[in-house]
């Protein structure tokens, strides 16, 4: 077997939920397990995808929400197991793969067309 | 010291069993044939000698060829010796070995050749600060090693004063690394943290007990 088979197959062997198809554009909701001493709960996590980044086990994908008066961007892991479920909120038509013109942008420049499924 | 040969494949990361992420490298480890077993009568040292890597037949010297056909196997690129394989361990010519000599949780030594990085300068190749100034003064010499030594006493440079030149390329060994996961059906080894060189290149990969 080649090297990117041999990676690709223990990439196969790392666990992974399965979710929903999204890009760059969508609105989608993160639920996150976060664990404060023994207990655990889950916090919500609502944006709009960035970018996509990587492939296979490593790859990641960036969500930026408006909080208050603040842009606040996370970048979660797929594989990651503290990811309890993604929900697709919205379905955004853009024209390419990152997004980052949208740091740039406030209040209504910033709104994405939403693609009709 | 037991070990193998191997091949780097690439890196990745798992999640351990509280999340946490782990980075790791995928090692290609054998399965390698014994080549020759030598002993204290016959060499004056005891150690086998392991093979691997596939190689064509007409890349291969008459005596190497004579010598493989010996232990009953094709060509092999690399062969390399261990001393004082472990006694449970013992293999016999001809043997084949794979990853099932090592456990998972267990440390290992990782040997390889370090990434080529051609001639280079003293920030990189050693560290130096350099200027760290662009203004008072300074104009091209931001990465410049600066003075190589004193006029009138010495009157001349230092031996093995560190200055510029080819980089990266040496033999380096990673010591204590833990073997995250082996996958036995495709004898492979995904180790914690990085090891030296490119994809592809070979390692030799030794346990201490």
């Amino acid at each position: 077997m080649s090297k990117p088979e041999l990676m690709q197959y223990v990439e196969s062997l790392v666990e992974r939920k399965e979710f929903p198809s999204f890009k760059a554009g969508d609105t989608i909701t993160v639920s996150y397990k976060i664990k404060e001493g023994n207990k655990e709960r889950i916090q919500q996590f609502q944006g709009v995808v960035l970018q996509r980044s990587g492939s296979g086990s490593t790859e990641t994908f960036t969500v930026r929400k408006i909080s208050g008066n603040t842009g606040v961007e996370r970048i979660f892991p797929i594989a990651s197991p503290f990811i309890d479920a993604i929900e697709v909120n919205k379905h955004g038509v853009v024209r390419r793969a990152r997004i980052f013109y949208l740091r740039g942008l406030r209040g209504k420049k910033a709104r994405i067309k939403e693609k009709r499924m | 010291m037991s070990g193998l040969i191997g091949k780097k494949i690439g890196m990745t990361s798992v999640y351990d069993a509280s999340g946490k992420n782990i980075p790791c490298t995928v090692i290609e480890a054998g399965p390698c044939v014994v080549t020759q077993v030598k002993t204290k009568e016959t060499d004056g040292y005891e150690s086998i000698q392991i093979a691997f890597g596939e190689k064509k037949e007409k890349h291969t010297t008459n005596a190497l060829k004579g010598h493989f056909k010996k232990a009953g196997t094709t060509p092999k690129k690399i062969v390399y010796e261990f001393t004082r394989f472990e006694a449970d361990h013992q293999k016999q010519f001809g043997d084949i070995i794979g990853v099932d000599i090592f456990v998972e949780g267990e440390y290992i030594d990782v040997v390889g050749t370090t990434k080529g990085k051609g001639f280079q300068g003293v920030v990189k190749r050693h560290g130096f600060k350099g200027v760290g100034d662009a203004t008072h003064g300074q104009h091209d010499r931001l990465r410049a090693p600066g003075s190589v030594g004193a006029s009138s006493w010495p009157s001349r440079v230092f031996k093995g004063l560190r200055m510029a030149g080819r980089t990266g390329g040496n033999r380096r060994k990673m010591i204590n690394l833990q073997i995250v996961k082996i996958v036995m059906e495709k004898n492979l080894l995904v180790v914690k943290g990085s090891v030296p060189g490119p994809k592809g290149s070979y390692l030799i990969i030794e346990r201490w007990s």
